[in-house]
């Protein structure tokens, strides 16, 4: 959610129960304007919070002039204070893909995980028990890397590719109509695209480079099972709810420039989904 | 072709290239005049009026900005007309939709006749407003003005109904559409005319299917009948008491009708245990699940509040006591289900409220057994009154008297509760770190995410806005298929003989004649013959 309409753009989430104090609002608009400026961003996103059992992160976002590239997360335990994350590597998911429970509320924890796993592959194979050690900080980047891999949408035609290959914001997006969307095939992956390549050349030949150039969300597996929509407001609002990660909701207003989302939630992805349809 | 023809060289190819030059701009000037079917434009007359437009207005960096003059030269060439149907067909569901909200906001012409009236009876209906602002402090709740809504909505659940207490309970999200939820009660005694109806039906069908399976049998006699009984049924509680002791409202949306859920049966709950659903929003849809759940949404979802209302519903320590009197005479009974609100309760202060240790909330909500109840049911008990006359069955069954399931009591601090695979159930915390001294006291459910109980001085609440699924940090997996029944055990009454043969038959027969010549008394080695076979 855009740090600049924050405090209009929070109500529309606020039907999943998603509501921030007087007092975060206003020390969000205070941290974020000077973080924005520390850190010489172009535009700054209130991604959204992390529950913990002791304490909660806030985590917010930063891009450049391209929103895909280079996006830097941030995160901050009281809405002033706002420490920087490290980029999420593949090996650093790996090893917190292991880990189960949700966070504690402190970013130097350390979580155990031991696994029997074999040392030395081939040559003298024997079984050993390796413990990796987690911190709740390595942790943190890779679930937000990993849900904005997977549910981070945007509505059609919002963003553009330039021909230089940046993506921005589309300045003639004028909103989806109200048909458009109720369709999950105007939402797109803001990622970068995986199943495009995959699609035939009679599909591709309909797809708008500078427009289609994302996944849409229609095709995630399960198909019509990932993603809840819902009219709001009659049909004043629409919003999307993910049911993999439970927590993260998209809303636009038909017709508007305004759109955005949050997650609020425990940061554990939903791996029951095929038995809750 | 073309580009073969170029690469040669030669003056007459060149001539050629020239005449498909020629063409293709020829082409690609039709293709511009093309009018457009759905505007009827077309894009060499537009590029010539936006590079007119550009020319004689000149704007400064006019390389950023040509697609925004493109698109104002359209918009101020042609008026849309193709939008005019789909706009009102737009604003139908919008329109729909104010239209009932609008119901809310009218004032009905019976209250302001008798306003008197309205007042003596101390209205039960709570200030939603200012929960919604404590609720705010905590980060949970909704937007100020469907709170309003609600508040709406449940005043018009007041006026229509004899309601007794009433409570915004919370909201569970669906995958189409939201429930919102109303916990009361009736005023003692006056609901009963809407339970016994419900209540008579129920029986009228029980009554029915007995009479089918009878003229059944009758037909054909030859069915065997299973020896199997069901276990017996644990009947659900009465209204009033256990987990049936409030009575549950939905709507989809505030100023839609509220819908009354039925009461849970234990059946309900223990299967509701097993499954994790998505509710769907609409009350009457299937619940598709193994093991298969005896009912709709409305029971999956009474079921659900059910749970969530006893694990969940905290209220400081002190603000709720047992009722004295009572308590003289239950004395000897295991579980007391009522309690009163205690006068002299004194707020307890932020700070012990948000000690890690929790001492100081209590559950005010009977702890629901394994058994679906809230308090135990001797399913032995009710055999021995039905089949009073089958004394054998009693003295089976006697020996193997279930023991009483026996849950925490009332008013347990929540404390006790149990950890979460070594997470602490609850999460205590102060809504400002900044200003202490007015934050109030809140507690966040990690057992129930979604669930959240505040404290300020006297008053305190309890609020659900979730998807109505309970925590677990493994993941689930649905209970395995009953294990194969066994087959009946082999023995020499089950096994098949052959068929005596022709010979052998004849054998028999010869051996019969003699016997029967020698002496026709002795029939018992006959038949020692006949075995030996």
């Amino acid at each position: 959610m855009d740090s600049e309409d924050l405090i209009q753009y929070v109500d529309f989430v606020a039907s999943s129960g998603v509501v921030l104090s007087s007092e975060q609002k206003a020390a969000l608009q205070t941290s974020l304007v000077i973080m924005k400026n520390h850190y010489k961003f172009h535009r700054v996103y209130l991604w959204g919070k992390i529950l913990g059992i002791k304490d909660d992160y806030f985590i917010a976002q930063g891009v450049s002039r391209d929103e895909m590239a280079e996006r830097k997360t941030l995160y901050s335990l009281d809405c002033v204070q706002w420490n920087l994350l490290p980029p999420a590597t593949k090996a650093m998911r790996d090893h917190t893909s292991v880990v189960k429970g949700r966070f504690t509320g402190d970013p130097s924890y350390e979580y155990e995980h031991t696994e029997i796993r074999k040392i030395g592959e081939g040559e003298d194979a024997t079984e050993e028990e390796h413990t990796i050690q987690v911190k709740e900080e390595d942790r943190l980047t890779s679930v937000i890397a990993t849900i904005d891999e997977e549910v981070a949408i945007a509505p059609r035609g919002a963003f553009i590719k330039t021909p230089h290959g940046e993506v921005i914001r589309n300045r003639s997006f004028e909103g989806l109509s109200v048909s458009e969307a109720g369709k999950l095939n105007s939402y797109f992956h803001l990622r970068e695209p995986l199943k495009l390549k995959e699609k035939t050349l009679l599909e591709k030949a309909d797809l708008d480079p500078s427009i289609d150039f994302l996944d849409s969300i229609e095709e995630d597996i399960p198909r019509g099972g990932s993603w809840s929509v819902q009219f709001e407001r009659g049909s004043g609002l629409v919003a999307l709810r993910s049911l993999v990660w439970l927590g993260y909701t998209f809303f636009h207003v038909p017709g508007t420039l305004k759109f955005g989302s949050m997650y609020i939630g425990n940061g554990e992805k939903n791996n029951d989904l095929p038995f809750m349809l | 072709m073309s580009t073969k023809g170029s690469k040669s060289g030669t003056p007459e190819p060149q001539n050629n290239a020239n005449l498909q030059r020629e063409m293709e701009i020829q082409n690609a000037k039709s293709y511009m005049l093309k009018a457009s079917t759905n505007t009827g434009l077309n894009l060499y007359d537009h590029l010539s009026r936006v590079l007119t437009k550009v020319l004689d207005e000149r704007p400064e960096n006019v390389v950023d900005i040509i697609e925004d003059i493109s698109k104002e030269a359209k918009r101020s060439k042609f008026v849309y007309k193709g939008d005019t149907v789909r706009d009102e067909f737009d604003k139908t569901t919008e329109v729909a939709l104010a239209e009932t909200h609008k119901m809310l906001f009218e004032k009905g012409e019976g209250e302001g006749g008798e306003p008197e009236a309205e007042e003596e009876v101390e209205t039960p209906l709570p200030n939603i407003m200012e929960l919604s602002y404590y609720f705010e402090q905590a980060g949970i709740g909704l937007s100020r003005e469907e709170c309003f809504r609600i508040f709406l909505a449940l005043k018009q659940l007041v006026d229509t109904r004899p309601l007794q207490t009433v409570r915004f309970w919370g909201k569970v999200l669906g995958t189409e559409m939201n429930y919102i939820i109303a916990e009361v009660e009736y005023r003692e005694g006056e609901e009963e005319e809407e339970e016994e109806e419900e209540g008579e039906d129920k029986d009228e069908e029980k009554d029915e299917e007995p009479q089918d399976e009878e003229e059944g049998e009758g037909e054909e006699d030859d069915i065997p009948k299973p020896d199997y009984k069901p276990p017996p049924v644990i009947p659900k509680e009465e209204n009033r008491a256990g987990a049936n002791k409030k009575v549950y409202f939905v709507c989809n949306e505030a100023g839609k009708e509220w819908v009354k859920l039925p009461p849970v049966t234990p059946a309900q709950l223990a299967v509701a245990r097993k499954i994790k659903k998505f509710l769907t929003g609409r009350l009457e849809a299937p619940i598709i699940s193994y093991p298969p759940f005896p009912g709709n949404e409305s029971n999956y979802l009474r079921a659900q509040i059910a749970r969530i209302s006893a694990g969940t519903q905290v209220s400081p320590l002190g603000f709720f006591q047992f009722d004295e009197e009572e308590e003289e005479q239950e004395e000897g009974e295991e579980a007391r289900d009522t309690y009163v609100e205690n006068p002299d309760f004194e707020p307890v202060p932020v700070r012990d409220l948000t000690d890690p240790s929790l001492a100081n909330w209590v559950h005010h909500v009977q702890h629901i057994l394994p058994q679906g109840r809230c308090t135990w049911f001797n399913p032995v008990q009710k055999q021995e009154d039905e089949f009073e006359d089958e004394e054998d069955e009693e003295e089976k069954e006697e020996p193997d008297e279930p023991e009483p399931e026996v849950g925490p009591p009332l008013l347990t601090p929540v404390s006790e509760d149990v950890e979460i695979d070594g997470m602490p159930p609850w999460t205590a915390k102060v809504s400002s770190h900044l200003v202490p001294q007015y934050a109030i006291a809140v507690v966040r459910s990690n057992l129930w995410p979604g669930s959240v109980a505040f404290c300020h001085g006297r008053r305190f609440e309890n609020i659900y806005v979730g998807w109505g699924h309970k925590y677990a940090s493994e993941n689930y997996s649905p209970p395995p298929p009953p294990p194969v029944q066994e087959e009946f055990p082999s023995g020499p009454e089950i096994t098949e003989i052959d068929d005596p043969t022709v010979e052998e038959e004849a054998a028999l027969k010869a051996a019969k004649e003699e016997h029967l010549g020698e002496a026709e008394e002795m029939e018992d080695v006959e038949d020692e013959d006949e075995d030996d076979d």
